[in-house]
């Protein structure tokens, strides 16, 4: 099953290696990862989304845990919580498309940031799922470049990731 | 009054109480090595090999429980140093490892004698630290040690450029450490431990196995206590011979791979299982779901909540340092007054005393031959069960640790978690060192001495008389017993077809050499060797070549599925190994 783990970690050189390390020396998956500092610039917050069965998910966060630097690992999953990730794409726009690009993008509530007479750069977020979703609504043939960053989570409510 | 970060090392490790430090020099730790010439408070051992400091480091902290220090320099010495750490790491061993870097604005430039060791350390080592600033030096060092020594020990390396050692600072050397994100837990829950107590007095069939966690936080005293208290039966694993007596008539031995065969059948049959500062790995319990068909109660007791839950699911998991959990659950125990019921516990005791009354250990005592194993008795009955024994990896590893009863923890030294071949003797000299008066063995092969061999240059020199038991059977016997049963006898490089003269080479390297051929001359040379107090004795014992180590529990099968020695054939449930026709494994 897919989990969404958020890692605070001591924002110090190698830290974000051992992490890295950790999931491929055991063999997890990682689908998704960011970080980034905090308002506490002593401390960087990461986003990771994983699969696995919740044995697996227990490991995970167990190793984690172990890492002398990590400071506190919680699972997203365990309760309420809102995901969003961000997607910069850039679609041929020509013709008839142009039309029903700008229409999708609408739909998605994507933003248009760049213009040229042929393409168009959007950007959208959300959950992964939703810019999964516009990738299969567009025609794969319009699709010239996408990046994204991958998930950030926080928890819903009262739920706070904090020392 | 600033001093240089090469003084500030010198320093920190002289405030750690450090004895000695195993190393060996280079460019990048030159300075550190010049402050070491001006200073007396702790010794330098000059190895002949950087994985023979670290493993040194390591014998010399396990028999002792002290952190084993190391020093090495900078890219070739330190790549050395990497099966050493390697090793620790996978037993838990507390160590620092100071590695020379190479000057900081020169990082990353693939400069000369460069690697990144923290980089290439990083999946061996509970931790390490790059250092960038002189200033760091000393709060790097006091981290190193503190990480090292508490929670779940292990290895830590502190890897510092050369430039570093010059640059100078003042000394202030923190009296303690606290880091936000490193917590170990100490004392166990105390409803976990209620609800094991409870469970205690409901089994029928309890068994106390023992792992390496015990050794590793002094619970000797406690592990005993609670089996003699409750009457019931123990196993220890290959880490943990000596936490618990081997000659007590409770302890039904190691089990495991090469276990016993009453350990392993109660290990299989047990209905409450305390599991303590063990992890029920793959050479303990063979394949998970096996063990788990028969139906038991499970008790984790470990400090790394990591190992709890890995392999097998646990009903009450306890996370503390098995010492202070233990003696929650003994003051419980006194309190209650708690127990077993007696009924079940001798119907349980006849059971096991059947399965024990087989003796699995039985080898052909009247052979011409040297047996191994008989080499092994002949020195547990010599050296009363208290000898300092270190051993390499193979067979004559598993005949050590079945055939010598360790009557005291700390005592029996070897790479559980790595098989490191090699380990052995550099082990012994770090033992040796550690425990300057007492007898150290290191039991060998031919092929795993040859490892590290080198490192009997560095015993002339500080005087460590190791008695070196060199089980000879010119073969890597091991393998050679996988091949024989999972391979069809096809012998591939597993023999030696050339082999040093012993005997010369011991004596080329200014020590006592001995040849023993026959079973009739085992206990007299032994006897002789041990008289020697003040030398090193190289006793080459020609063994016989196609011994194998049983019982054995071959990967794929269940613990009580042992290949049984010839005298138990009749137990054998399924084929022996070597009699079916085998496909590839593993
Ligand atoms: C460094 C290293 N290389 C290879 C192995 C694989 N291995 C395990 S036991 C063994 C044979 C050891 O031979 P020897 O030291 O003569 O001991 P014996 O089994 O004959 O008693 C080998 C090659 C290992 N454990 N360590
Ligand atoms: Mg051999």
């Amino acid at each position: 099953m897919r989990h969404i783990l958020s890692i605070l970690l001591e924002n110090e050189a190698g830290a974000l290696s051992r992490v890295v390390g950790l999931f491929s020396a055991r063999g997890y998956n990682i689908d998704s990862l960011t970080v980034s500092t905090t308002e506490d610039a002593t401390l960087s917050r990461m986003t990771i989304v994983t699969s696995g069965s919740d044995d697996v998910i227990e490991q995970i966060t167990k190793q984690l845990n172990k890492l002398i630097e990590v400071v506190k690992v919680i699972d997203l999953n365990e309760s309420d919580h809102v995901e969003r990730e961000l997607m910069l794409i850039k679609v041929r726009s020509t013709g008839k498309d142009r039309e029903e690009m700008k229409r999708m993008a609408d739909i998605f509530r994507g933003r248009i940031l760049d213009v040229t007479e042929k393409t168009y750069t959007i950007e959208l977020t959300g959950e992964s799922s939703k810019l999964d979703a516009f990738i299969e609504a567009v025609d794969r043939t319009l699709i010239l470049e996408t990046v994204r960053t991958g998930a950030s989570g926080i928890g819903r409510g009262e739920r706070i990731l904090k020392i | 009054m600033e001093i240089s970060g090469a003084e500030i090392v010198i320093r920190c490790l002289q405030e750690e109480g450090v004895e000695f430090v195993f190393g060996y020099p280079g460019g990048a730790v030159l300075e550190i090595y010049d402050a070491i010439f001006k200073q007396d408070k702790f010794k330098h051992v000059l190895v002949r090999h950087e994985q023979g400091a670290v493993h040194a480091a390591d014998g010399y902290s396990r028999s002792s429980h002290k952190v084993g220090v190391a020093l090495v320099t900078s890219g070739p010495g330190a790549t050395n140093a990497i099966t050493g750490i390697a090793t620790a790491y996978l037993d838990s061993i507390p160590m620092v490892v100071i590695s020379g870097q190479v000057p900081t604005p020169a990082i990353g430039l693939d400069a000369f004698q460069e690697v990144d060791m923290v980089g290439i350390t990083r999946p061996c080592v509970k931790h390490n630290i790059l250092v960038k600033d002189v200033r760091d030096i000393a709060s790097a060092m006091k981290k190193a040690f503190h990480i090292a020594t508490t929670g779940r020990p292990g290895p830590v390396v502190v890897d510092i450029p050369k430039d570093i050692t010059l640059a100078r600072a003042e000394f202030h050397y923190p009296q303690s450490v606290s880091l936000r994100s490193y917590n170990p837990p100490a004392k166990g829950h105390p409803g976990q431990i209620k609800k094991a107590v409870n469970l205690l007095s409901d089994a029928k069939r309890p068994l106390i196995y023992i792992g390496g966690g015990a050794v590793l936080s002094n619970a000797s005293n406690q592990v005993t206590e609670l089996v003699k208290m409750l009457g019931v039966p123990a196993t220890n694993t290959l880490m943990a011979l000596g936490a618990f007596s081997g000659s007590d008539p409770q302890n039904l031995g190691m089990l495991g791979m090469h276990g016993l065969y009453e350990a392993n059948m109660a290990m299989q049959h047990c209905d409450v299982l305390i599991a303590i500062g063990a992890r029920f790995d793959d050479r303990v319990i063979s394949v998970p779901s096996h063990f788990l068909s028969s139906p038991k109660k499970i008790v984790h007791i470990d400090i790394d909540p990591s190992s709890i839950a890995k392999r097998v699911k646990v009903d009450i998991p306890i996370v503390g340092n098995v010492r202070d959990v233990l003696d929650e659950m003994l003051a419980l125990l006194r309190q209650t007054g708690a127990r077993p019921n007696a009924e079940h516990l001798a119907n349980w005791w006849k059971q096991l005393e059947e399965w024990r009354s087989h003796n699995c250990l039985k080898f052909d005592a009247n052979s011409d031959i040297i047996k191994p194993q008989f080499v092994v008795q002949t020195l547990y009955e010599i050296t009363g069960g208290d000898a300092f024994v270190t051993s390499d990896v193979g067979q004559h590893q598993m005949w050590a640790a079945q055939y010598y009863k360790f009557n005291k923890p700390r005592r029996w030294i070897n790479s559980g978690g790595l098989g490191t071949m090699g380990f052995g003797l550099p082990a012994a000299m770090g033992v040796q060192l550690a425990n300057p008066d007492a007898t150290v063995a290191c039991i060998t092969g031919e092929a795993s001495i040859q490892m590290n061999i080198q490192e009997l240059s560095t015993c002339k020199q500080y005087h460590t008389p190791v008695k070196v038991i060199n089980l000879n059977n010119r073969y890597l016997g091991m393998v050679r017993q996988w091949q024989e049963f999972f391979y069809g006898n096809r012998y591939s490089e597993s023999y030696m077809d050339a082999l040093p003269d012993f005997v010369k080479l011991a004596e080329a390297y200014g020590h006592v050499g001995m040849k023993i051929e026959r079973p009739a001359d085992v206990e007299p040379a032994l006897r002789e060797a041990m008289k020697l107090k003040e030398r090193l004795v190289f006793m080459d014992f020609i063994t016989d070549q196609t011994e194998n180590v049983f019982p054995m529990v071959q990967n794929n099968r269940g613990l009580s599925q042992m290949d049984l020695p010839p005298h138990m054939r009749h137990l054998q449930q399924g084929t022996v190994a070597k009699e079916r026709d085998y496909g590839n494994l593993s």
